[in-house]
Protein backbone atom coordinates (compact mmCIF):
# COMPACT_ATOMS: atom_id res chain seq x y z
CA UNK A 1 0.00 0.00 0.00
CA UNK A 2 1.23 3.48 -0.85
CA UNK A 3 3.07 5.05 2.06
CA UNK A 4 2.72 8.80 2.49
CA UNK A 5 5.05 10.70 4.83
CA UNK A 6 3.31 13.85 6.08
CA UNK A 7 5.92 16.31 7.37
CA UNK A 8 5.22 18.25 10.54
CA UNK A 9 6.93 21.58 11.26
CA UNK A 10 6.31 23.81 14.27
CA UNK A 11 3.33 25.78 12.98
CA UNK A 12 2.03 23.25 10.45
CA UNK A 13 -1.76 23.23 10.72
CA UNK A 14 -2.95 21.19 7.76
CA UNK A 15 -0.94 18.12 8.66
CA UNK A 16 -3.88 16.35 10.29
CA UNK A 17 -6.23 17.27 7.43
CA UNK A 18 -3.73 15.85 4.95
CA UNK A 19 -3.27 12.71 7.07
CA UNK A 20 -7.05 12.26 7.29
CA UNK A 21 -7.63 12.73 3.56
CA UNK A 22 -4.81 10.42 2.56
CA UNK A 23 -5.50 7.68 5.08
CA UNK A 24 -9.18 7.71 5.91
CA UNK A 25 -10.64 8.96 2.65
CA UNK A 26 -8.19 7.58 0.09
CA UNK A 27 -7.07 4.48 1.98
CA UNK A 28 -3.32 5.04 1.63
CA UNK A 29 -0.91 4.50 4.49
CA UNK A 30 -0.01 7.78 6.17
CA UNK A 31 2.35 8.71 8.95
CA UNK A 32 3.71 11.92 10.43
CA UNK A 33 7.40 12.76 10.17
CA UNK A 34 8.65 15.44 12.59
CA UNK A 35 10.83 18.11 10.99
CA UNK A 36 13.83 17.17 13.13
CA UNK A 37 13.96 13.65 11.73
CA UNK A 38 16.93 12.78 9.57
CA UNK A 39 15.30 9.64 8.19
CA UNK A 40 12.13 9.67 6.12
CA UNK A 41 11.72 5.92 6.30
CA UNK A 42 10.88 4.59 2.88
CA UNK A 43 7.91 6.62 1.66
CA UNK A 44 6.29 6.56 -1.77
CA UNK A 45 5.19 10.16 -1.39
CA UNK A 46 6.35 13.03 0.81
CA UNK A 47 3.58 15.49 1.57
CA UNK A 48 4.61 18.93 2.80
CA UNK A 49 1.42 20.32 4.37
CA UNK A 50 0.11 23.82 4.81
CA UNK A 51 0.24 26.02 7.85
CA UNK A 52 2.53 28.70 9.19
CA UNK A 53 5.84 26.94 9.75
CA UNK A 54 7.95 29.00 12.16
CA UNK A 55 5.16 31.59 12.23
CA UNK A 56 6.03 32.67 8.68
CA UNK A 57 8.86 34.70 10.27
CA UNK A 58 11.32 36.22 7.80
CA UNK A 59 9.49 34.84 4.73
CA UNK A 60 6.96 32.04 4.55
CA UNK A 61 8.83 28.73 4.33
CA UNK A 62 12.25 30.37 4.67
CA UNK A 63 13.20 28.85 8.01
CA UNK A 64 11.46 25.49 7.58
CA UNK A 65 13.58 24.76 4.52
CA UNK A 66 16.61 24.42 6.83
CA UNK A 67 14.90 21.85 9.07
CA UNK A 68 16.88 18.60 9.10
CA UNK A 69 14.11 16.69 7.37
CA UNK A 70 14.27 18.96 4.31
CA UNK A 71 17.74 17.69 3.44
CA UNK A 72 16.24 14.23 3.26
CA UNK A 73 13.36 15.50 1.16
CA UNK A 74 15.84 17.07 -1.27
CA UNK A 75 17.70 13.76 -1.55
CA UNK A 76 14.41 11.90 -1.97
CA UNK A 77 13.29 14.30 -4.71
CA UNK A 78 16.62 14.12 -6.54
CA UNK A 79 16.16 10.37 -6.82
CA UNK A 80 12.77 10.90 -8.45
CA UNK A 81 10.67 10.53 -5.28
CA UNK A 82 7.20 12.11 -5.43
CA UNK A 83 6.83 15.28 -3.36
CA UNK A 84 3.58 17.23 -2.98
CA UNK A 85 3.72 20.63 -1.30
CA UNK A 86 0.44 22.32 -0.42
CA UNK A 87 0.17 26.03 0.43
CA UNK A 88 2.90 26.63 3.04
CA UNK A 89 4.36 23.35 1.77
CA UNK A 90 4.59 24.93 -1.70
CA UNK A 91 6.32 27.95 -0.16
CA UNK A 92 8.82 25.68 1.59
CA UNK A 93 9.58 23.88 -1.69
CA UNK A 94 10.18 27.25 -3.38
CA UNK A 95 12.49 28.42 -0.61
CA UNK A 96 14.42 25.16 -0.73
CA UNK A 97 14.96 25.48 -4.46
CA UNK A 98 13.07 22.29 -5.31
CA UNK A 99 10.71 24.47 -7.33
CA UNK A 100 11.49 27.71 -9.21
CA UNK A 101 10.13 31.13 -8.21
CA UNK A 102 9.02 32.80 -4.99
CA UNK A 103 5.89 33.96 -3.17
CA UNK A 104 4.90 37.55 -2.48
CA UNK A 105 2.14 38.90 -0.28
CA UNK A 106 -1.22 38.72 -1.97
CA UNK A 107 -1.73 41.69 -4.24
CA UNK A 108 -4.80 42.86 -2.29
CA UNK A 109 -2.82 42.44 0.96
CA UNK A 110 -5.50 40.32 2.55
CA UNK A 111 -5.58 36.74 3.65
CA UNK A 112 -7.81 34.97 1.15
CA UNK A 113 -9.90 31.97 2.18
CA UNK A 114 -12.44 30.74 -0.38
CA UNK A 115 -13.30 28.14 -2.98
CA UNK A 116 -11.53 28.71 -6.28
CA UNK A 117 -11.82 27.12 -9.69
CA UNK A 118 -8.75 25.50 -11.18
CA UNK A 119 -7.83 24.68 -14.73
CA UNK A 120 -5.49 21.72 -15.09
CA UNK A 121 -2.83 22.39 -17.72
CA UNK A 122 -1.02 19.04 -17.73
CA UNK A 123 -2.65 15.65 -17.33
CA UNK A 124 0.40 13.44 -17.86
CA UNK A 125 1.87 13.86 -14.37
CA UNK A 126 1.88 11.70 -11.26
CA UNK A 127 -0.39 14.29 -9.64
CA UNK A 128 -2.99 14.91 -12.35
CA UNK A 129 -3.51 11.72 -14.38
CA UNK A 130 -6.86 10.95 -12.72
CA UNK A 131 -8.36 14.39 -13.39
CA UNK A 132 -11.06 14.15 -16.08
CA UNK A 133 -9.90 16.23 -19.06
CA UNK A 134 -11.93 19.40 -19.40
CA UNK A 135 -13.14 19.36 -15.79
CA UNK A 136 -12.76 22.54 -13.80
CA UNK A 137 -11.73 21.65 -10.24
CA UNK A 138 -13.25 23.33 -7.20
CA UNK A 139 -10.71 23.45 -4.37
CA UNK A 140 -10.30 26.05 -1.59
CA UNK A 141 -7.38 28.41 -1.08
CA UNK A 142 -6.41 29.89 2.29
CA UNK A 143 -3.30 32.04 2.26
CA UNK A 144 -1.81 35.50 2.70
CA UNK A 145 1.22 34.90 0.52
CA UNK A 146 0.23 33.11 -2.65
CA UNK A 147 1.25 35.72 -5.17
CA UNK A 148 3.60 33.62 -7.28
CA UNK A 149 6.44 35.49 -8.90
CA UNK A 150 9.57 34.61 -10.85
CA UNK A 151 12.13 36.48 -12.95
CA UNK A 152 11.00 36.84 -16.58
CA UNK A 153 13.38 34.23 -17.97
CA UNK A 154 12.42 31.71 -15.26
CA UNK A 155 8.74 32.30 -15.92
CA UNK A 156 9.29 31.71 -19.63
CA UNK A 157 11.16 28.50 -18.89
CA UNK A 158 8.38 27.27 -16.58
CA UNK A 159 5.80 27.99 -19.26
CA UNK A 160 7.85 26.55 -22.14
CA UNK A 161 8.56 23.34 -20.24
CA UNK A 162 4.90 22.84 -19.39
CA UNK A 163 5.64 23.12 -15.68
CA UNK A 164 2.49 25.10 -14.93
CA UNK A 165 0.05 22.47 -13.69
CA UNK A 166 -2.85 24.53 -12.30
CA UNK A 167 -4.17 28.03 -13.05
CA UNK A 168 -6.95 29.98 -11.36
CA UNK A 169 -9.92 30.19 -13.73
CA UNK A 170 -13.66 30.90 -13.74
CA UNK A 171 -16.34 28.21 -13.49
CA UNK A 172 -16.02 27.58 -17.22
CA UNK A 173 -12.26 27.19 -17.28
CA UNK A 174 -11.44 30.66 -18.60
CA UNK A 175 -8.16 31.93 -17.20
CA UNK A 176 -8.91 35.61 -16.63
CA UNK A 177 -7.39 38.24 -14.30
CA UNK A 178 -10.72 38.80 -12.49
CA UNK A 179 -10.59 35.40 -10.81
CA UNK A 180 -6.96 35.60 -9.75
CA UNK A 181 -7.20 35.48 -5.92
CA UNK A 182 -3.72 36.80 -5.14
CA UNK A 183 -2.08 38.43 -8.15
CA UNK A 184 0.02 35.40 -9.12
CA UNK A 185 1.78 35.76 -12.46
CA UNK A 186 -0.17 34.09 -15.30
CA UNK A 187 -2.82 33.01 -12.74
CA UNK A 188 -0.42 30.30 -11.58
CA UNK A 189 -1.83 28.13 -8.77
CA UNK A 190 0.54 25.17 -9.01
CA UNK A 191 3.80 24.23 -10.71
CA UNK A 192 6.04 21.21 -10.92
CA UNK A 193 9.78 20.84 -11.40
CA UNK A 194 11.34 19.98 -14.76
CA UNK A 195 11.50 16.29 -13.84
CA UNK A 196 7.79 16.42 -12.90
CA UNK A 197 8.13 14.55 -9.60
CA UNK A 198 7.73 17.60 -7.33
CA UNK A 199 4.46 19.57 -7.33
CA UNK A 200 3.63 22.69 -5.35
CA UNK A 201 0.13 24.14 -5.24
CA UNK A 202 -1.55 26.89 -3.22
CA UNK A 203 -5.08 25.38 -3.15
CA UNK A 204 -5.79 22.69 -0.56
CA UNK A 205 -6.87 19.38 -2.12
CA UNK A 206 -6.94 17.77 1.33
CA UNK A 207 -9.81 20.11 2.24
CA UNK A 208 -11.82 19.01 -0.77
CA UNK A 209 -12.04 15.24 -0.41
CA UNK A 210 -15.51 14.81 1.09
CA UNK A 211 -18.90 15.98 -0.16
CA UNK A 212 -19.65 17.42 3.30
CA UNK A 213 -16.83 19.89 2.75
CA UNK A 214 -18.30 21.23 -0.48
CA UNK A 215 -16.13 19.45 -3.00
CA UNK A 216 -14.48 16.11 -3.62
CA UNK A 217 -12.24 17.32 -6.44
CA UNK A 218 -9.13 17.09 -4.27
CA UNK A 219 -9.43 13.31 -4.45
CA UNK A 220 -8.36 13.39 -8.11
CA UNK A 221 -4.90 14.51 -7.06
CA UNK A 222 -4.44 11.76 -4.49
CA UNK A 223 -6.03 9.21 -6.85
CA UNK A 224 -3.46 10.22 -9.49
CA UNK A 225 -0.66 9.38 -7.07
CA UNK A 226 -2.30 6.04 -6.28
CA UNK A 227 -2.62 5.23 -9.99
CA UNK A 228 1.09 5.85 -10.56
CA UNK A 229 2.17 3.91 -7.48
CA UNK A 230 -0.02 0.94 -8.35
CA UNK A 231 1.62 0.74 -11.75
CA UNK A 232 5.13 0.94 -10.34
CA UNK B 1 31.73 43.42 18.23
CA UNK B 2 30.40 44.91 15.01
CA UNK B 3 26.82 45.89 14.33
CA UNK B 4 25.88 45.05 10.78
CA UNK B 5 22.68 46.33 9.22
CA UNK B 6 21.22 44.38 6.33
CA UNK B 7 18.63 46.19 4.22
CA UNK B 8 16.47 43.80 2.26
CA UNK B 9 14.36 45.23 -0.54
CA UNK B 10 12.25 43.74 -3.30
CA UNK B 11 13.97 43.78 -6.69
CA UNK B 12 12.86 46.77 -8.78
CA UNK B 13 11.13 44.45 -11.28
CA UNK B 14 8.94 42.89 -8.55
CA UNK B 15 5.62 44.49 -7.71
CA UNK B 16 5.46 45.53 -4.06
CA UNK B 17 1.83 45.23 -2.87
CA UNK B 18 2.53 46.74 0.56
CA UNK B 19 4.41 49.69 -0.92
CA UNK B 20 1.67 50.24 -3.44
CA UNK B 21 -1.08 50.24 -0.81
CA UNK B 22 0.88 52.66 1.38
CA UNK B 23 1.52 54.89 -1.61
CA UNK B 24 -2.22 54.98 -2.27
CA UNK B 25 -2.88 55.98 1.34
CA UNK B 26 -0.23 58.71 1.19
CA UNK B 27 -1.81 60.11 -1.97
CA UNK B 28 -5.18 60.18 -0.22
CA UNK B 29 -3.54 62.18 2.56
CA UNK B 30 -2.34 64.75 0.06
CA UNK B 31 1.27 63.68 -0.43
CA UNK B 32 1.05 64.26 -4.14
CA UNK B 33 4.77 64.75 -4.70
CA UNK B 34 5.63 61.25 -3.47
CA UNK B 35 5.99 59.32 -6.68
CA UNK B 36 6.53 55.79 -5.41
CA UNK B 37 6.82 53.76 -2.21
CA UNK B 38 8.83 50.55 -1.89
CA UNK B 39 9.03 48.64 1.38
CA UNK B 40 11.71 46.36 2.70
CA UNK B 41 13.10 45.24 5.99
CA UNK B 42 16.09 46.04 8.12
CA UNK B 43 17.89 43.27 9.96
CA UNK B 44 20.54 44.16 12.56
CA UNK B 45 23.19 41.62 13.47
CA UNK B 46 25.78 41.77 16.26
CA UNK B 47 28.84 39.98 14.93
CA UNK B 48 32.02 38.93 16.68
CA UNK B 49 34.73 39.43 14.08
CA UNK B 50 38.40 40.41 13.78
CA UNK B 51 37.73 43.40 11.58
CA UNK B 52 35.03 45.31 9.76
CA UNK B 53 35.64 43.52 6.48
CA UNK B 54 35.20 40.09 8.08
CA UNK B 55 31.99 41.23 9.82
CA UNK B 56 30.61 42.55 6.56
CA UNK B 57 31.49 39.32 4.79
CA UNK B 58 29.76 37.27 7.49
CA UNK B 59 26.60 39.40 7.23
CA UNK B 60 26.56 39.03 3.45
CA UNK B 61 26.94 35.28 3.80
CA UNK B 62 24.00 35.14 6.23
CA UNK B 63 21.90 37.25 3.88
CA UNK B 64 22.60 35.05 0.89
CA UNK B 65 22.00 31.86 2.84
CA UNK B 66 18.84 32.80 4.73
CA UNK B 67 17.92 36.41 5.35
CA UNK B 68 17.20 37.44 1.77
CA UNK B 69 15.64 35.48 -1.07
CA UNK B 70 17.55 36.56 -4.13
CA UNK B 71 14.81 35.33 -6.44
CA UNK B 72 12.80 38.39 -5.47
CA UNK B 73 14.96 40.47 -3.11
CA UNK B 74 18.18 42.48 -3.14
CA UNK B 75 20.18 43.17 -0.01
CA UNK B 76 22.78 45.66 1.13
CA UNK B 77 25.09 45.42 4.15
CA UNK B 78 26.39 48.38 6.20
CA UNK B 79 28.51 48.25 9.31
CA UNK B 80 26.74 50.76 11.56
CA UNK B 81 28.57 50.36 14.86
CA UNK B 82 31.55 48.95 16.72
CA UNK B 83 31.68 48.13 20.41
Amino acid sequence: MADVAVLVFPGSNCDHDAYHAVKHVMGMEARFVWHKETDLGNPDVVLVPGGFSYGDYLRSGAIARFSPVMQEVTKFASKGGLVLGICNGFQILLESGLLPGAMLHNQQLRFTCKQVFLKTEQFDTAFTNAIPKGDVLTIPVAHGEGNFTAPEDTLKEIEDNGQVIFRYCDAFGNVIPDVNPNGALHNIAGICNKERNVLGMMPHPERACEANLGSEDGKFIFQSLMNILEKA
Amino acid sequence: MYKARISVTLKPSILDPRGKASHGALKNLGFHTIQDVRMGKIIDLDIQADNEEAAKEMASHAARKLLANEVMEDFHVDIVGVS
